[in-house]
């Protein structure tokens, strides 16, 4: 291939320092929520964002479900019903923190989306006399039109507004720089955050930012076990440069961090066993309750929580007699009788009564209303749908009043993997953290998918503003610090390291090897013995790797950064996964030398840091948090009485 | 230091074809990669030029190039062949189930 010209400034070497009350670290839905929250404070607010912030993040290009809008006019369900029901759906492994600020201020969130420009209401009434719109709201309500807590939302419309919104407010953003480290200080025998360093992803310039309190916004780690040389864009659900950093970063600081042993069998990944997310037909998340048939016509079941057949469409929509309300989104899998909603047939019983192979989701049965919230509405608007899904099959000639879309594999995944190959889905792990959001650094804290246990953009939304309203509080008892400069140097050292390089290992070849090496020794099913052959193996590659790979543009360089983050999340992967000595079904965890599932004394939160290049093991009880709904208005007083801007 | 002054770059191509430019739509503006969440795009040198697909592998299909472009059509994302689900005219109900 000839060589192109660089189109950016050269800038390796130089340097900028930056100064702020408050350092957003990462620009998606949660970093976008908490600079506002801190600018709004009066804060002087820094976004620091990989990609660009105006589509940048996991839910960049839209997302279509608003789960959880427990206060929101029409809900006819508590903050506390919903927030206990996912603690207690997830056998208390559960973030129920993080539950509860979403049920209850995410509803607020969506109101500033609105007044920002956002769309959340079905203002051009295409769907007036639909059983899930609210005709005076015109909110649209999403799975149980009965409790009415999940709503759907234009997610499309989100990204610029808040962009702009962070604009007005004066919140600086530096688009194309990718965080690279926290810096932090000894005070008292305590550490404590002062900042981060970054480097522009187009010139390899550093940016030293110096904050008062970091809000840590970035996304759950990725590429662990699943990784394509050839597109590695597809490689995950998330997006390409979407990897932990923040997770990485933290744990080269000393975070402490929880649930990290918990994987499960990969989902996603267009690379090559699954097709783009929500392009092939299945009946969840975006496409629910979509009419399923098999390969002759017969449609495909639909029953109750008792296994009774559903007789119509809308009985999908809503709870059996005597249930309040039913579960269904991003992590719930198969939930608890209580909370269990309408299901289509379990797969093996539809292979049993002889349904023929391949299904089809046919819409082209459903009312019209139905049929047109699902194709245009909800596929539109979430993740990477509008163009990939929506637009591309428009254009091919798909019409869901008249088509049917194939539908792969037996779940809503729509592929096959081995249960070696593991993905961070359904609630994964993450940064352990107290009722501020503050993790065990003062000064810094942490939202959306950096939380443990978190999942969607209402949760990134409502914990971005929360834990930057907090943080915010925090920056008025402390003043900015001088930042060690051998801190510095030594960051850029390990930077700039692979440019020196003339020739050596790419990227790729050392992605491939740690997912390679994650499959091997930190499979479905884990032991002792396996787990430190994988943590030897990553020394190895530390050792004789590392320090020979190469690169020729800061592009690669940021790409070679990418990997060595994922090296350190697999580092606390398997640490993790050795300090658990059971098994545990809640957090998919299989430890062939320790059987026992989920014995009494192991039923707990296991936290791990590093000190000194040593993993510390901590024992947290369940339900740590207390009681929800108490400990919640005991903090945010000042919220609940007009504190909400 | 040693290669610091010489930032070398060229496309590195991968089995897919994930963003297509419509010349004779595009007016260059270079929006598009300057939209671009994984920076597979590069600005042309060139004034008026396209961007040039630097990094085809490295998409992630999510279209924010698509969406940000000013010139409706002047953009086009392709799946990879393994990538475009098949789907039928809608199958009529058996008379006799």
């Amino acid at each position: 291939m000839s060589e192109i010209k660089w189109p950016y400034a050269n800038e390796f070497g130089q340097e900028e320092t930056i100064e702020s009350d408050v350092l957003i670290l990462g620009g998606g839905i949660a970093g976008c929520f908490a600079a506002i929250s801190a600018a709004r404070r009066g804060k002087k607010v820094v976004v620091v964002e990989k990609g660009a912030t105006i589509r940048s993040g996991s839910a960049g290009t839209g997302f279509d479900h608003w789960e959880s809008a427990c206060t929101n006019p029409c809900s006819r369900v508590t903050s506390k019903d919903i927030a206990e029901a996912y603690v207690d759906e997830q056998d208390h492994l559960s973030n129920g923190i993080m539950h509860y600020i979403t049920c209850e201020e995410g509803w607020d969130r969506l109101c500033d989306l609105e007044e920002m420009g956002g769309k959340i209401r079905d203002t051009e009434d295409e769907f007036v006399g639909a059983d899930f719109r609210d005709d005076e709201t015109k909110l649209m309500f999403a799975y149980d039109y009965g409790s009415r807590f999940t709503l759907r939302v234009w997610g499309k419309t989100f990204k610029p507004a808040l962009f702009k919104e962070m604009k007005r407010l004066g919140v600086t953003v530096c688009d194309y720089t990718e965080a690279t480290s926290l810096l932090t200080t000894e005070e008292n025998g305590k550490k404590r955050g002062i900042g981060a360093i970054g480097m522009d992803t187009h010139t390899g310039k550093i940016r030293v930012f110096k904050s008062k309190a970091t809000v840590l916004c970035m996304s759950r780690p990725a590429r662990l076990w699943l990784f394509s040389p050839d597109l590695p864009g597809l490689s995950e659900f998330r997006p390409l440069n979407s990897i932990g950093s923040g997770d990485a970063m933290g744990w080269r600081a000393g975070m402490e961090f929880t649930m990290m042993e918990k994987s499960v069998r990969a989902e996603f990944s267009a690379a090559g066993s699954s097709f783009p997310p929500y392009a092939a037909g299945n009946n969840h998340n975006t496409w629910y309750a979509c009419t399923m048939v098999d390969s002759r016509g017969v449609e495909i079941p639909y029953l109750d929580r008792d296994g009774n057949v559903l007789k119509t469409v809308k009985e999908r929509y809503y709870p059996v007699e005597g249930q309040k309300f039913f579960l269904k989104g991003g992590v719930i899998d198969e939930p608890k009788y209580e909370y269990r909603g309408p299901e289509t047939m379990p797969f093996d019983e539809l292979m049993k009564r002889g349904y023929k192979l391949p299904f089809y989701a046919d819409m082209s049965r459903m009312p019209k209303l139905e049929r047109d919230v699902i194709w245009g509405m909800m596929i539109g608007n979430e993740g990477k749908t509008a163009i990939p899904v929506l637009q591309y099959f428009n254009n091919k000639g798909f019409d869901p009043a008249k088509k049917a879309m194939q539908v792969y594999g037996t779940g809503w995944q729509s592929a096959s993997f081995s249960d070696d190959e593991r993905q961070f889905f359904g609630a994964p792990g993450g940064i352990m953290h107290d009722w501020d959001l503050k993790t065990n650094i003062d000064g810094i804290y942490a939202a959306g998918d950096q939380l443990f246990g978190s999942d969607c953009a209402g949760t990134a939304a409502a914990t971005g503003y929360y834990a930057a309203r907090k943080a915010s509080a925090y920056t008025d008892t402390v003043e900015l610090v001088e930042v060690n400069r051998a801190d510095i140097d030594a960051e850029i050292e390990r930077l700039y390291a692979p440019m020196y390089n003339e020739t050596g290992y790419s990227w790729k070849e050392l992605n491939s090897a740690v997912c390679k090496c994650m499959k091997n020794y930190c499979g479905a099913i884990k032991n002792e013995a396996l787990l430190l052959q994988g943590l030897d193996l990553l020394k190895s590659y530390r050792e004789e790797i590392v320090p020979e790979l190469c690169c020729h543009n800061p592009h690669e360089l940021v790409r070679t950064h990418e990997v060595l983050d994922i090296m350190d999340v697999a580092e606390i992967v398997l640490n993790s996964c050795l300090m658990r000595k059971s098994s545990s079904k809640t957090l998919n965890f299989v430890r062939s030398d320790y059987p026992e599932m989920d014995p009494v004394e192991d039923h707990h939160f296991i936290t791990i840091r590093q000190e000194n290049g040593v993993p510390v093991r901590g024992d947290v009880e369940l339900d740590y948090f207390g009681d929800l709904k108490t400990e919640y208005e005991k903090r945010n007083q000042d919220y609940i009485n007009g504190g909400k801007k | 230091m040693k290669k610091m002054n010489d930032i070398t770059v060229s496309v590195v191509p991968c089995s897919a074809n994930p963003i297509i430019f419509d010349e004779t739509k595009c007016i260059g503006c270079g929006t598009c990669a300057s939209v671009c969440h994984g920076d597979v795009l590069l600005p042309s040198t060139e004034p008026g030029q396209h961007p040039i697909v630097c990094w085809p592998g490295e998409c992630w299909y999510c279209g924010a190039c698509v969406l940000q472009c000013p010139v409706e059509g002047a953009i086009r994302l392709e799946h990879p062949i393994m990538n475009r689900t098949k789907f039928v005219d809608a199958i009529p109900e058996p008379e006799d189930k």
